[in-house]
């Protein structure tokens, strides 16, 4: 029963997104700032996670072939359908979703239980429309740009570990990725992308919105929000590979 | 003018409040008393919409805001400055930024202009060079005062003050009292206050409510309150012996 108590609530602050911006230069602003804090200062993990993403999953995947009888260009083929299918969008988003889940539901928790969200209810603000709208916008914007980043650097990963350690050379690598490749995985990709970005901001920001109590419960809240867009990412990510495969 | 009619509010069946009828004296210093948990702080909330009554009227200038759709409360809430138990000010955002923050939102004048605005009401709550510090940086009263120059910014007509004086020490508290009291006289606002603090409700309250569990035990000004017959109103006045002695010294002049 409370599941369906959460879901009803959540559509309900969903709906309160749509209003009509107070100020949209002001809107603008926290929108230009939320990019910064979600996309920009997200690059940095990124980048590792998927240099090593790639890497690992090159030397992992030669270790699976050791029969010579399946040609080594295969490896580029695997690593990099892996990288634009899944691990690319899901992996990305999963750390995603515990850098930027807990950042927003602390801040959106912070000031719920500070009563700076009533400050600004009290001022006439919309407060889920200027606290949450430019956050879900600025995810949607910078997280799927991020997921293209960590793809080509995972693909680029595996193309540098492989030629580095002997495994396959830069042209083998290459000469597979091309054999495979399939312009809708990109589609799929990126509509993956997008559904994560929208459950990561909109779960986080609905278990800031609504903490209650003090900074003991604005931890739990961001906890949850991590747990949630977790479980969320991973049941979408099967939901759209049977609607869409 | 703020009439509140026959409010009740409960939380999971246990009433809160019961049957709350009070007229505000505008322009005045109105205050609502009473020991912690009585439901003050609840009351303040319905008065300015954060919480929906379960039954009875809350008018501004005869118009029932519990009535109001979203649009409507929000023209009323222009009129409408709060200042916050714990100050409310945005942690992220220095103290300019946070005076500022209404004017930018409401008030497409020039930045210069806003600007001297804000500056205007910083210095009138006696703030000057912390403008680009932020509430971190900065005192329990001095955040306090950034609270009321973000309450006043936008000229209300209304200030509502939620223990303006909570956590702060006795000399503070009085300074912080006057303030509120001058603000009112000279923008000619109506400002509800809640306390328990004994002191603040002798220095400024012009109208004082008592609020006993939830129901309103008295009201009268400040110069019946020390001379009461209510019993329960006497325990909460005469809680600290200073007062009890200021009766007894005046009632033998
Ligand atoms: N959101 C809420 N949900 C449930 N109960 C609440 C809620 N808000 C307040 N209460 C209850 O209402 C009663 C009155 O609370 P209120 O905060 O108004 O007291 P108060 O008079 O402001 O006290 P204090 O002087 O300590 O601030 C308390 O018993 C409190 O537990
Ligand atoms: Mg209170």
């Amino acid at each position: 029963m409370r599941i369906f108590f959460h879901f009803g609530r959540y559509l309900l602050l969903l709906r309160q997104l749509f209003k009509k911006p107070e100020n949209y230069q002001m809107y603008r602003q926290e929108l230009f700032r939320q990019m910064v804090a979600i996309g920009i200062n997200s690059l940095g993990i990124v980048m590792i996670i998927s240099v090593f993403m790639g890497a690992v999953t090159t030397v992992q995947t030669a270790y699976q072939l050791v029969s010579g009888l399946v040609s080594r260009t295969i490896i580029g083929a695997i690593v990099s359908d892996s990288s634009i299918l899944e691990l690319g969008p899901t992996i990305t988003s999963l750390v995603l979703a515990g850098k930027i889940g807990s950042s927003i539901s602390s801040e959106i928790g912070t000031m719920r239980v500070t009563e700076q969200i009533d400050a600004l209810e009290i001022m006439g603000v919309n407060a889920p429309g200027y606290l949450i709208s430019p956050k879900i916008l600025a995810a949607i914007i910078t997280i799927p740009m991020l997921i293209v980043l960590a793809i080509s650097l995972s693909i680029g990963g595996g193309i540098f570990v492989g030629d580095l350690t002997g495994i396959l050379s830069a042209q083998q690598f290459i000469e597979g990725a091309r054999s495979s490749f399939l312009p809708f995985n990109v589609f799929f990709s990126l509509t993956k992308a997008f559904t994560f970005a929208f459950i990561i901001s909109s779960v986080s920001a609905y278990q800031g919105y609504y903490t209650t109590g003090g900074s003991l419960e604005v931890g739990q809240a961001s906890t949850r929000a991590v747990v949630y867009s977790c479980i969320l990412i991973l049941l979408s990510d099967y939901l759209l590979a049977q609607l869409l495969l | 003018m703020i009439e509140i009619k026959n409010i009740r509010k409960a939380f999971s069946g246990r009433p809160v409040l019961n049957d709350i009828s009070i007229n505000l004296l505008p322009g005045k210093v109105n205050m609502i008393i009473g020991a912690s948990g009585s439901g003050k702080s609840v009351l303040m909330k319905l008065m300015v919409g954060l919480q929906q009554p379960d039954g009875g009227q809350i008018l501004y200038d005869g118009a029932d805001f519990v009535q109001m759709n979203r649009q409507e409360k929000s023209e009323v809430r222009r009129e409408i400055g709060m200042l916050f138990q714990n100050s409310a000010l945005f942690d992220s955002l220095t103290v300019e930024e946070n005076v500022l923050f209404p004017l930018k939102m409401f008030n497409p004048q020039s930045k210069a202009e806003n600007l001297k605005r804000v500056n205007f009401c910083l210095e009138r709550v006696g703030l000057t060079n912390t403008n680009h510090l932020f509430p971190a940086e900065i005192s329990g009263g001095m955040k306090k005062r950034v609270g009321i120059a973000r309450a006043i910014v936008l000229n209300p007509k209304y200030l509502f003050c939620d223990e303006p004086n909570s956590g702060l020490d006795p000399l503070t508290s009085i300074l912080i009292d006057e303030l509120i009291r001058e603000i009112t006289t000279e923008f000619n606002i109506t400002t509800i206050v809640n306390s328990h603090d004994m002191n603040s409700v002798m220095e400024i309250g012009d109208k004082i409510v008592y609020i006993y569990k939830g129901n309103k035990e008295w009201e009268g000004d400040k110069k019946d309150i020390l001379f009461t017959d209510n019993e329960r109103l006497n325990q909460f006045v005469f809680a600290t012996n200073f007062l009890k002695q200021f009766r007894e010294k005046s009632r033998n002049l």
